[in-house]
């Protein structure tokens, strides 16, 4: 009697792994499959992306992402005798993302840690108000601040620069930079910081020396989120920019609108442009859910 | 508990602000002074192409928008659109966090991939599914071709439902990890006792499980709600709110009006109602979760 039960238990914790295996294939192959349908349209050739139907097995070819680099416009053209302004030439998109990228998130960086630390450690008065506000500017859908600082921009002569776009950028990740430093400062306990500033020792000194190497973890994490922030952004990007200094995202979407054209070729552009977040989802994954929510929310080691 | 300091050198004393300051100046410079202008704006008529001079025309804007079915049928829209979204993600990333509370293995490089849509640049994932919906060479019109037997042009046919399911594979995840969290914040003695107790599974989930998940789970819908009522780029990349304006959602109705057609005041008056929208479903929001 009772080995009977044992193996009726045994066979419901068999049942229950083949069941739990089964649906988290399931789950991984409908979250990855788009993903590793874009990776695989990169590539192909054109004529078999084209298919019909779709192509499963193939011999997989690199030239797209050769080719989205050296093939001049002109060239395409003639062999497509269509106009594909968009397809190729994607280093100039990829510097001016690079640059723009790169530049606001050092400035967020620095300014959100000073602020940070100020709001964790001094609490100066109306901390709670200023971290509101600042927080709130993230609730604020960009169509609304778009408007009016696409003339500002236009009447500032900051429109089509890097500077202009950098300072934006700085500013939309500032609120992030603040609220995710500042839970990384909460997290450490102030004690030494506290001794070395009943000793008489300079302030400055005490927030570089003692507070800053203890969230050099965080500080990481926070600098993969805005790459992610900055990287991923595209209304401003569009409304602000001309071919000059367009960034990655405008020109993927500029692609929009043509017929025929050679989706290989998006396909390779969009695998290098979204490459960096494939890589930090592996590194930021302990983060995930902090960096997801301004680190109001913790979660889980 | 704040620091102190034994000394009471100005240093010491400006240190905090001196900290803040450029944090601060560049809200205010990039954030309150454009609303602020914008604001402004939408109580004037102007249309940046015709060039004229601004004319003060009140709330006309406003009161033009609201009596307009056109708006409303957008606000529906985006409600509409929101709601499905909303919804369709909690029980789909409900399911998940049930699946990867258990512990097997390969459990963590599951969470990872099945997190990976998260950080995907919305543009790419928009074009992207242009060509995974296409209705002739694309691979999920093939998949429902096999499944329903006929060709289906899911983007001229069911556009809402290809911009529900692409909001779905990227966001679905999100809800996931909340409620995976509030799972794993479950003290185990608990549910050890409601083993013992023999709790049905409907009690098990009514006294144990929806307390300790309950503020999770309401945070991630004001999250998930907040953003999706904001959703542009994806939805503009896939279908650019048609065919028509099949798809044209509140925030991309805003970029059509300002940008196409340049009829700016009246562009920030909508955008003000967008705003209004969102800060009181907020605070609803909030009060609720408050409240519980």
């Amino acid at each position: 009697m009772a080995n009977h039960r044992n193996n009726r238990r045994g066979r419901h914790k068999v049942v229950k792994t083949v069941l739990i295996y089964l649906f988290t294939i399931i789950a991984v192959i409908f979250f990855i499959f788009p993903i590793y349908w874009l990776v695989a349209t990169s590539l192909k050739t054109r004529a078999q992306a084209f298919s019909t139907p779709p192509l499963f097995v193939w011999e997989p070819t690199f030239r797209n992402f050769i080719d989205i680099f050296l093939k001049r416009q002109t060239e395409i053209e003639a062999i497509t005798g269509q106009e594909l302004e968009l397809a190729t030439g994607a280093e100039t998109f990829f510097y001016n993302s690079f640059v723009v990228t790169f530049s606001s998130i050092i400035i967020a960086t620095v300014i959100g840690v000073f602020a940070a630390y100020s709001f964790s450690r001094y609490k100066p008065a109306g901390t709670n108000t200023l971290m509101f506000f600042i927080l709130s500017t993230r609730m604020l859908p960009a169509i609304v601040v778009a408007i009016p600082i696409y003339f500002f921009y236009r009447s500032l002569g900051l429109y089509n620069t890097y500077i202009g776009l950098i300072l934006l950028y700085t500013m939309f990740n500032l609120p992030f930079a603040v609220w995710m430093m500042k839970s990384f400062f909460d997290e450490v306990p102030r004690d030494i910081e506290q001794a070395a500033l009943v000793d008489g020792s300079n302030p400055v000194k005490v927030f570089y020396k003692i507070a800053l190497p203890q969230v050099l973890v965080g500080l990481g994490a926070t600098i993969g989120f805005l790459i992610i922030n900055v990287w991923n952004e595209f209304l401003f990007a569009l409304l602000l920019t001309e071919r000059a200094t367009r960034t990655v995202p405008v020109m993927i979407a500029g692609t929009r609108g043509e017929v025929g054209i050679n989706w290989g070729l998006i396909a390779a552009i969009e695998t290098l442009y979204i490459l960096p977040a494939l890589v930090l989802i592996f590194v930021l994954q302990r983060f995930l859910l902090r960096g997801m929510t301004f680190g109001t929310v913790r979660g889980a080691k | 508990m704040t620091l102190q300091t034994a000394t009471g050198s100005r240093l010491v004393k400006i240190f905090p602000i001196l900290l803040i300051l450029p944090a601060v100046a560049l809200v205010t410079f990039l954030v309150i002074f454009p609303l602020i202008w914008a604001l402004g704006l939408s109580f004037y008529s102007y249309n940046v192409i015709r060039g004229e001079a601004p004319v003060f025309v009140g709330v006309e804007n406003y009161y033009r928008l609201l009596n307009s079915l056109e708006v409303w049928r957008r606000f529906v829209l985006t409600g509409q659109f929101v709601f499905y979204v909303v919804s369709i993600e909690f029980l789909i990333g409900f399911g998940l966090a049930l699946l990867f509370y258990n512990q097997f293995r390969g459990r963590r490089l599951a969470i990872t991939l099945v997190t990976t849509p998260l950080l995907v640049a919305p543009v790419a994932v928009g074009i992207f599914h242009r060509y995974l919906f296409d209705a002739t060479f694309g691979v999920y019109s093939y998949f429902a071709q096999l499944i329903t037997g006929q060709s289906v042009k899911i983007l001229s046919q069911h556009p809402m439902f290809a911009i529900v399911f692409m909001d779905v594979w990227q966001w679905s995840p999100f809800m996931m990890l909340f409620i995976l969290a509030g799972l794993e914040a479950i003290p185990r003695h608990m549910l050890e006792s409601s083993e013992i107790d023999r709790l049905s599974i409907f009690n098990k989930f009514r006294y144990v499980i929806w307390p300790t998940i309950r503020p999770l789970v309401a945070l991630a819908l004001l999250f998930r709600t907040m953003d999706a009522f904001r959703t542009f780029d994806t939805i503009f990349t896939l279908t650019g709110g048609g065919p028509g304006t099949a798809t044209e959602v509140l925030s991309i109705q805003i970029y059509r009006i300002a940008f196409q057609f340049f009829r700016t005041g009246e562009a920030t008056a909508l955008a003000f109602i967008f705003l209004v929208i969102i800060v009181l479903l907020t605070n609803i929001y909030l009060r609720l979760a408050r409240r519980e």
